[in-house]
């Protein structure tokens, strides 16, 4: 550190002479106003008002100054020394703003670093699908059913109207446990869940059943980009008084618009299904084009819908054999496939990357969909 | 099914301006669901003729290629009259044949523009077209189409004599609509969706029975209700079947085959009802419809020979089985080249028993998916009379007098049904007048009393058997795009359940924790538990097996959620993934001991009991949360190196987890493969045992292609979900001022933290607010089976500043009762 006043040497002032005080005033004020940083403001101060400074000399002779010149002189002194303290203050204010504010500019950062020291964790897009169609549906006031994987084959097919001769039974190419005569499967769909709900709650006037299943069913389908010998389905069941195919319509539309957007409605068109009677099969307005100049789309390929699911209102065959009284009560029943859902909702081309388990598919999806 | 639009319209009168998507929209929304159009010859533009080759020079090439340079008479379709000179490498035509060609500035299916070009050292003006080429069914022989010598002339617009331009629609139909099976069926619709007139096609006049005809007799009439047997004489085999015929077989998807053979399958086509054809000389003795002896052998027309059951319905004669009747005739008494007597076999079959058959012998035929599905038992007579009249008409036979009719057809049950249930049922205002029309509109009988009617379904409708059945139709004839949208009211469902909010809850834990959540195959074997070095008492051992499993490496249903996540792990590090933490839920089951489940009736709820019975029979089942940590754990980077994974980051998952749960728990270590036997902890909870974690044994990490070290965690999750607690208590804190006191205490190598952690927390008393171990050290001068650990212990009172001595105090209570619990000495 050196600076003009490094060397400064104090020359003795008589303070009766005001020019000389003013000379000392002055010299102060020069050297304060040079003080290029803090450490030289500090010698400044030093000179210039520490004890041995000529200004604090001078004030410790007033007192052997005759009575008559001490006020004055004491005044002349008394000034000197009140500028040159609120200039050194000042500067001192101004070097240590100009001092932080170097220290942070030189404490600056490449904000670009990675800092991706932790990875990301992410949830499943099965999983968050599956909590989203539920959560659309329990702010409807249905509530969410579960059931066992491997299921009795009774309430896997005989209790839904499959019959051990129905043909809809080779089409569901079904994995049964060992032995075989054991009548247990792994469940082909979340259907035995709603058999099970109607089962063991029952159904009664102050409660009626509504009930969303989403879970894991297996088929024996062989593996590849469209197949899976595992998915997940989510089906739906309202029994009630009064329950029409206005009412699944109903819920189908609103569904179909929390999931794809506003607008977004269905379409039924006559199927089959043993569980239901009358049967739909239903169909989504495409959420891409909305149906409209669909030639080019690639999420509908052209057709201005999405084939989704099925539905009906529930055969009162099996609402006798699952104990509700079919004359009262009437119900509708939909499924749908989750994964393909999520298919055609993400754009995803692969059923296979849904169960390779790569990070870098899930982490995309974060934690909710 | 696949019919042509053509034959559609022979059956009812179609609106002209009619297009065939307004056609197909129409049956979509009746039912018949549209699968495909097929147009033959779309896509092909330009001269498309008949040619007669006149010359062919065959004209070896370097390349050990023929190829053929011809000339070929396209009459004035070339313009100038003159042959056409055209190169072709197929060999299955020559000169004198008649064939099809496309000339210069014509184009085939998939923009294959026709130029005049050089080729082979001449200028080919054109092309002699394969069926591949066109786009036509190729008959595997991919040959030149060869056009008979009665065909068109040369020079004629070929797409007539392709049948180009005529419209096949291809319907997916449903079980429920097997009469749609049929051209019959489908044109009946399509009436039904125009309201326009239908001609029936099994609606004809048939000679009366007789006892001149072939005898039959029928032992099993649940079996088979009707047979119907007609023949004819002289038939000449050798009669090609009309392109007509063979081209609307084709178009239908089945293959001509002789003029016998498609006569017979024209007409099930035509009006749904399989015919069987015999060759009558190879007869011996009467007909017979029974059940096959167990055991009995036979061989069907396929060429296979088959052991039959008891429940198969065989069609013998005096030689014994001639038929699996319904599903597939025998080789015995089949149709040949040189068959000139035929009898004719229209007969009815129960539905279930053909289903079962043709399940058990695995014979999947036009034949038996219409009788397996329902055929309409009164057209018996009508189709064979249909199939006698052709062969006449076709074959030059002559109709032999005798008419065999044995049985008499089911008679559908009537269904009483309020008027108003359609009303109900769809939500839509149907009226009553409206669901009598559209009832019998769909060939019901229908009388009305008050507001019920009753209804008789027609005979080819064998589906329609309940109220409900009735209820579609009338909706669908209403139309399903009619049906409003209504939300119902009165859902009054109580949230999720506390376990589903809190499985979402360990989702999410651990997803911020940085696991990356998979979803795997639940199926494993043998091969599995070697992997995982499981002993082979291992209860994980134990599986519920799978009868029909895709892999025979696969064959069982899990009991860990390990496996599929360790190769979920070893496929990310696979791929390049420097390192991955992963977590998955997995079903997993254990056998049931209780045998057999219960098949019950469906005309009544299972009692209580029963149902009990039901559910005790099916597998224990539970969720599992795994945990895999493999590679690094954090990465390397700019702030130092990485860090792999460890046991350590195995326990710290599971008490993240926990703790977010509320979940006190214990750890102790334990061996268990898959685990390392000694970096494996026991995570327990009070009595109840939750899991395992640590790190994995070296050999699993080798097995799965993961880093040694690689750590994983294995927790009953049901389990912890039914540990955590209702309500957390609220915490209560003193914010008096906090005392610090360090202590450091040399124990035995085998003494645990948690133990010594234990004695302290227990000494020091009420003071001690918490206790954290801060270093581990050793060192030669401790002691080679000793170990310093060092712990933060902090005080602090619930209502005063502690003073010195008081802090001192419990410091000194709590390193007494470690020395007295643990032998542990404080450090000077
Ligand atoms: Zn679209």
């Amino acid at each position: 550190m050196s600076g003009p006043n490094t060397d400064y040497d104090p020359v003795e002032v008589t303070p009766l002479k005001a020019e000389e005080v003013d000379a000392a005033r002055d010299a102060a004020l020069a050297a304060i106003a040079a003080a290029q940083d803090l450490e030289e403001l500090k010698q400044v101060r030093i000179d210039h008002v520490g004890d041995r400074s000529a200004l604090a000399l001078a004030n410790r002779e007033i007192g052997a100054l005759p009575p008559a010149a001490r006020k004055e002189a004491g005044q002349r002194i008394g000034q000197a020394r009140a500028a040159v303290n609120k200039a050194l203050a000042e500067r001192q204010a101004v070097l240590e703003a100009e001092h932080e504010a170097r220290i942070l500019v030189e404490e600056a950062v490449d904000v670009t670093l990675p800092t991706d020291r932790c990875p990301t964790g992410g949830r499943h897009p099965l999983t968050t699908g599956a909590e989203l169609i539920a959560d659309i549906f329990v702010a409807m006031g249905w509530e969410v059913a579960e059931g066992p994987v491997i299921e009795a084959e009774w309430l896997n097919f005989d209790a839904l109207n499959l019959g051990p001769d129905h043909p809809a039974r080779t089409m569901q190419d079904t994995f049964w446990t060992e032995p075989a005569e054991n009548h247990l499967v792994l469940r082909t769909h979340t259907s035995p869940v709603q058999a099970r709900t109607m089962l063991t709650r029952g159904v009664t006037e102050d409660a009626p059943i509504y009930v969303v299943c989403p879970g894991r069913v297996f088929r024996t389908d062989e593996y590849d980009a469209t197949h899976s010998p595992m998915f997940h389905q989510v089906e739906g069941l309202a029994i009630d008084e009064g329950i029409t195919m206005a009412h699944l319509k109903g819920t189908l539309d609103h569904f179909a618009s929390q999931m794809f957007g506003e607008g977004i409605t269905t379409r039924f068109r006559p199927s089959y299904f043993p569980f239901t009677e009358p049967s739909a099969e239903v169909d989504l307005v495409c959420f891409v084009c909305r149906g409209i100049d669909s030639e080019d789309c690639r999420t509908c390929r052209g057709e201005g819908w999405i084939e989704w699911g099925g539905c009906g209102i529930v055969n009162p065959r099996v609402l006798r054999a699952c104990g509700v009284d079919a004359d009262r009560f009437s119900g509708f029943a939909f499924g749908m496939g989750i994964d393909r859902t999520l298919m055609f909702r993400h754009g995803l081309e692969d059923l296979r990357t849904l169960f390779e388990g790569d990070v870098r598919f899930t982490t995309a999806f974060g934690s909710e969909i | 099914m696949k019919a042509p639009v053509s034959w559609i319209k022979e059956y009812v009168d179609l609106p002209a301006d009619l297009t065939t998507e307004a056609l197909t929209d129409r049956l979509t929304a009746l039912g018949l669901k549209l699968e495909a159009i097929e147009a033959a010859g779309a896509g092909i533009q330009g001269p498309l003729v008949i040619g007669r080759v006149l010359t062919q020079e065959k004209e070896p090439q370097k390349n050990g290629k023929v190829i053929n340079w011809c000339t070929v008479d396209v009459g004035d379709a070339n313009g100038t009259g003159e042959p056409q000179g055209i190169v072709c490498g197929a060999h299955n035509f020559g000169p004198g044949d008649k064939v099809v060609v496309i000339l210069p500035g014509g184009v085939l299916p998939g923009n294959f523009q026709i130029a005049a070009r050089k080729t082979y050292g001449h200028v080919s003006a054109g092309m002699i077209c394969s069926a591949a080429e066109l786009g036509l069914p190729d008959d595997g022989a991919h040959g030149i189409v060869v056009v008979p010598t009665d065909g068109p002339e040369p020079g004629t617009d070929a797409r007539e004599f392709l049948g180009f331009g005529e419209e096949v629609i291809e319907f997916e139909i449903n079980p429920d609509r097997a009469y749609a099976l049929s051209l019959r069926g489908i044109a009946r619709e399509a009436a039904l969706g125009f309201e326009a007139p239908y001609r029936d096609p099994a609606l004809r006049e048939t000679p009366a029975a007789n006892d001149d005809g072939y005898p039959v007799v029928i032992d099993d009439a649940i079996g088979c209700p009707v047979f119907v047997a007609r023949s004819v004489s002289g038939f000449d085999p050798a009669t090609p079947t009309p392109e007509w015929m063979a081209r609307r077989l084709e178009q239908a998807g089945m293959r001509p085959i002789s003029l016998a053979v498609d006569v017979t399958n024209y007409v099930m086509l035509e009006t749904g009802r399989p015919i069987h054809g015999y060759d009558r000389d190879t007869l011996r003795g009467p007909l017979r419809v029974r059940r096959a002896a167990e055991g009995e052998r036979m061989t069907t027309l396929d060429g296979t020979e088959r052991t039959l059951s008891a429940l198969d319905l065989v069609v013998t004669d005096d030689s014994g089985v001639i038929g699996l009747g319904g599903v597939m005739g025998g080789a015995t008494t089949e149709m040949s080249a040189t068959t000139t007597n035929v009898l004719i076999e229209a007969a009815h079959w129960d539905a279930v028993s053909m289903f079962r058959t043709g399940k058990r012998h695995k014979i999947s035929s036009e034949a038996g998916k219409r009788n397996e599905r329902g055929v309409d038992p009164t057209i018996c007579e009508a189709a064979a009379d249909r199939v006698v009249e052709l062969l006449v008409e076709l074959g030059g036979a002559t109709a032999e007098p005798g008419v065999t009719v044995v049985g008499v057809p089911p008679q559908p049950e009537p269904i009483e049904i309020g008027t108003d249930l359609p009303a109900r049922i769809s939500g839509m205002p149907i009226p009553a007048e409206t669901t009598i029309a559209h009832l019998e509109a769909v060939g019901c009988a229908v009388t009305v009393a008050g507001d019920r009617a009753t209804a008789t379904p027609p005979p080819w409708r064998p589906d329609i058997t309940q109220p409900y059945d009735l209820v579609e139709e009338v909706v669908r004839i209403v139309g399903y795009d009619q049906v409003p949208s209504v939300l119902p009211r009165r859902a009054t469902g109580r949230g999720l359940t506390r376990s589903q909010r809190l499985r979402r809850r360990v989702g999410r834990t651990l997803a911020g924790a940085g696991l990356v959540e998979v979803i795997s195959f639940p199926f494993v074997g043998e091969s599995t538990w070697e992997a995982l070095g499981l002993p082979a008492d291992d209860p994980r051992r134990n599986t519920v097996g799978l009868a029909n499993p895709l892999s025979a490496e696969a064959p069982a249903y899990t009991t860990t959620v390990l496996p599929g996540l360790l190769e979920a792990a070893g496929r990310n590090l696979g791929r390049g993934a420097p390192g991955v933490a992963l977590f998955e839920t997995q079903t997993v089951a254990t056998p049931s001991e209780a045998g057999a489940a219960p098949i019950y009736g469906v005309d009544r709820r299972p009692t209580d009991a029963e149902l009990e019975a039901l559910l005790a029979a099916i597998p224990k089942q539970w969720t599992e949360l795994g945990v895999v940590l493999a590679g690094e754990h954090e990465r390397a980077g700019w702030w130092g190196p990485a860090r792999p994974a460890g046991w350590q980051d195995a326990l710290a998952v599971v008490d993240r987890l926990t703790t977010e749960l509320g979940v006190e728990i214990t750890v102790e270590s334990a061996a268990v493969m898959p685990w390392h036997p000694g970096r494996c902890a026991k995570v327990t909870a009070g009595e109840t045992v939750l899991g395992f974690a640590g790190e994995l044994h070296p050999n699993v990490c080798r097995n799965y292609g993961l880093p040694e070290r690689s750590a994983a965690v294995v927790l009953d999750l049901d389990a912890l979900i039914g540990l955590t607690p209702a309500v957390t208590p609220g915490p209560t804190f003193s914010t008096m001022p906090l005392a610090k006191e360090d202590v450091a205490l040399v124990v035995d190598q085998a003494v645990t933290v948690a133990s010594v952690e234990a004695a302290l927390r227990e000494g020091a008393g009420e003071l001690l607010e918490s206790i954290r171990l801060f270093d581990v050290y050793v060192s030669e001068q401790l002691g080679k089976d000793k170990k310093s650990l060092a712990f933060a212990l902090r005080f602090r009172a619930p209502d005063r500043t502690l003073t010195a001595e008081e802090t001192a105090a419990a410091r000194d209570a709590a390193v007494a009762r470690a020395a007295e619990r643990t032998g542990a000495v404080q450090r000077a």
